[in-house]
């Protein structure tokens, strides 16, 4: 018998948490793929966040530490200075690394910090039940947006991989989306390359990555996918924004 | 005999953290503790540690979080506001069970408050300071040999119970020079290996989880409840005191830190004129040694706690007494300091009272 498809051993074998449709599941699931590929179950670190993944340390088999909110990228910092060797990540959300956490993302790049970085930008805050995030689109209804989001009063949404791209710390910045399977394969490229950046010591990486919130955008799942191609995709270009490896 | 070096106590608090193993220092610049992150700068790279600069308190803070849960010994200093900015990190660390030290030359506050030494800050280090059911270790130690003798129990304290343990100082104490003797270099491979660590599993263990997380209440409770059952133990064998001159004494003084140098100068002329005066002084804010003084509060007429603040250990006092016997209150605030005359002149008054059928 041949096996074609099979769980990757760094994903545990649990039920996650996240709602129907929700693309988590699929970003955890090519996380642990490419730490299989890389062989690096055993030498991985990862840190998980505050928001919907908040409780990824029990969908990953490798050692995790649940950071406080936005505060993940000074958390890995610590763990890469005492294990320079072993391979850390952080796991976060928009709210997380874009609002409350700006000064550690931002900071983490301006040192070159060898880490990297998966950031989910769906453009809201999920885990309380959807209130707008800084990269909320322009008009897009919220709970603390109910009439959408308006520039004079919010202003405009936050394109961390152009802002991130233009700190000399940063090594290696793409933006993905997980859309459809074409995406997806290029999201677990992605991820390869930001976590093989980070092996060869070249600095610090991120991957941010489109993905939908069926739930709080109010959609059907195909209809949030949808979505996310013809409006977020238009605000967030996809593609390489930093490449010095 | 060990040499001696001549040593400002900002200074001498670091040396002490790379003797005692640690290699992580994670610091922000700030008044009066700058000495500590300047010599962490100067001589971590020296000694293979780590010196790093963080973007602010709070990031200072979760780098600790971050390098204590991956298995080192790590440190941060500051002074009052920064200590503030810091609590939601203590509180993590204390929920996670992490152990490491953190540095306090208080300052006066509220606020921005003084630059000058202040001991303002002991509801914040002995009552919580961040959210939640948790304590810390809290050392206030009175000159810099202790504080280097401090600083080095409160790594092996913090490993031992695995929490966070506190340095309260205060600017002058981190400010001034004396001669200091060190114990001998400790290095972190010679420490014992934490088991609980997330240094990778080497596929040889399962999974290690640094968390706080507990969605289910019940077992947050149950793990608080295991919390408190060690905070019990801790109780009981940790706190650490020094008694000068009490069991005789009519009036005893209760003070820690800065604050009790200064009191047993007016001790001693007190008792040059055969006031029957004592010290206690405690070592331990947290816990806090509560018995020493209910054993006293049996015999003596009165307390007299000397803070450098609007009072705050006296509410321990208070508590440690049960209504015995009075317990009076002297103190300087917003980072003045407590003269020896003032102390003299407020125990004079209180045991006039006495006489006057006062106490």
């Amino acid at each position: 018998m041949i096996t074609v498809f099979k769980r990757p051993h760094p994903l545990s074998d649990v039920s996650n948490t996240y709602c129907p449709g929700c693309t988590h599941g699929i970003v955890h699931r090519l996380v642990a793929e490419v730490i299989e590929e890389l062989g690096a179950e055993g030498d991985t670190i990862g840190v998980a966040p505050v928001g919907c993944s908040v409780v990824a340390y029990n969908f990953f088999e490798f050692d995790v530490q649940q950071a406080a909110h936005g505060r993940a990228p000074a958390v890995a910092t610590g763990i890469k200075r005492v294990h320079p060797d072993k391979l850390v990540f952080t796991y976060q959300g928009d709210g997380d690394l874009a609002a409350i956490g700006t000064a550690e993302t931002v900071h983490a790049a301006a040192r070159g910090e060898n880490i990297s970085i998966i950031f989910i930008n769906n453009a809201i805050y999920g885990m309380t039940g959807g209130q707008m995030a800084p990269t909320s689109l322009v008009g897009q209804v919220t709970q603390t947006t109910p009439y959408g989001r308006k520039i004079e009063n919010q202003g405009y949404p936050i394109k961390v991989s152009e802002m991130l791209s233009t700190i000399e710390g940063a090594a290696y910045i793409e933006r993905v989306s997980v859309d459809s399977i074409p995406n997806i394969k290029k999201t677990k490229a992605a991820i390869k390359k930001a976590f093989e950046c980070q092996l060869d010591k070249k600095g610090f990486s991120l991957v941010e990555v489109l993905s939908s919130c069926p739930t709080n955008w109010g959609m059907e799942p195909s209809e949030a996918l949808k979505w996310l191609r013809e409006n977020m995709i238009k605000q967030y270009p996809l593609g390489v924004y930093c490449d010095k490896r | 005999m060990a040499e001696k070096f001549l040593m400002k106590g900002n200074e001498a608090v670091a040396e002490a953290a790379i003797r005692s193993g640690c290699r992580y220092f994670f610091g922000y610049p700030i008044t009066p503790q700058t000495e500590l992150a300047a010599y962490m700068a100067k001589n971590m790279p020296k000694r293979g540690g780590v010196f790093l600069q963080a973007e602010s308190e709070i990031a200072a803070i979760n780098m600790v979080y971050g390098a204590a849960g991956a298995g080192a010994r790590a440190m941060t200093g500051s002074s009052s506001p920064g200590i503030s900015l810091k609590q939601e990190g203590i509180s993590y660390i204390a929920g996670a069970d992490l152990p490491c030290v953190i540095v306090n030359m208080a300052r006066g506050g509220p606020g921005l408050g003084s630059i000058q030494g202040s001991q303002a800050d002991y509801f914040q280090a002995t009552k919580g300071g961040g959210h939640g059911d948790y304590h810390m270790l809290v050392f206030a130690p009175n000159s810099v040999q202790e504080l280097v003798d401090m600083t080095a129990r409160a790594f092996d304290k913090a490993d031992e119970y695995r929490m966070p343990a506190m340095i309260l100082g205060d600017g002058m104490l981190g400010q001034m020079m004396e001669p200091v003797e060190f114990f001998e270099p400790t290095e972190p491979d010679a420490l014992p290996k934490k088991e609980w660590a997330t240094d990778g599993t080497g596929m040889k263990r399962k999974k290690n989880i640094i968390n706080s997380l507990y969605l289910e209440s019940e077992i947050l409770e149950r793990l608080n409840i295991e919390r408190y059952e060690r905070y019990k133990r801790i109780c009981e064998k940790e706190p650490l005191f020094e008694e000068i001159n009490t069991e005789d004494a009519e009036i005893i003084i209760a003070a820690y830190g800065m604050s009790a140098r200064i009191a047993a100068s007016a001790a001693d002329a007190l008792r040059s004129e055969g006031v029957r005066v004592g010290i206690i002084r405690p070592i331990t804010l947290w816990p806090f040694p509560s018995e020493i003084f209910a054993r006293r509060a049996a015999y003596v007429k009165a307390f007299l706690c000397v803070e450098m603040s609007m009072g705050q250990m006296v509410e321990d006092v208070r508590l440690a007494v049960e209504g015995k016997c009075p317990v009076y209150f002297y103190g300087r605030t917003g980072g003045m300091t407590v003269e020896p005359d003032a102390v003299y002149k407020e125990v004079k008054r209180i045991l006039e009272l006495k006489t006057a059928g006062g106490i």
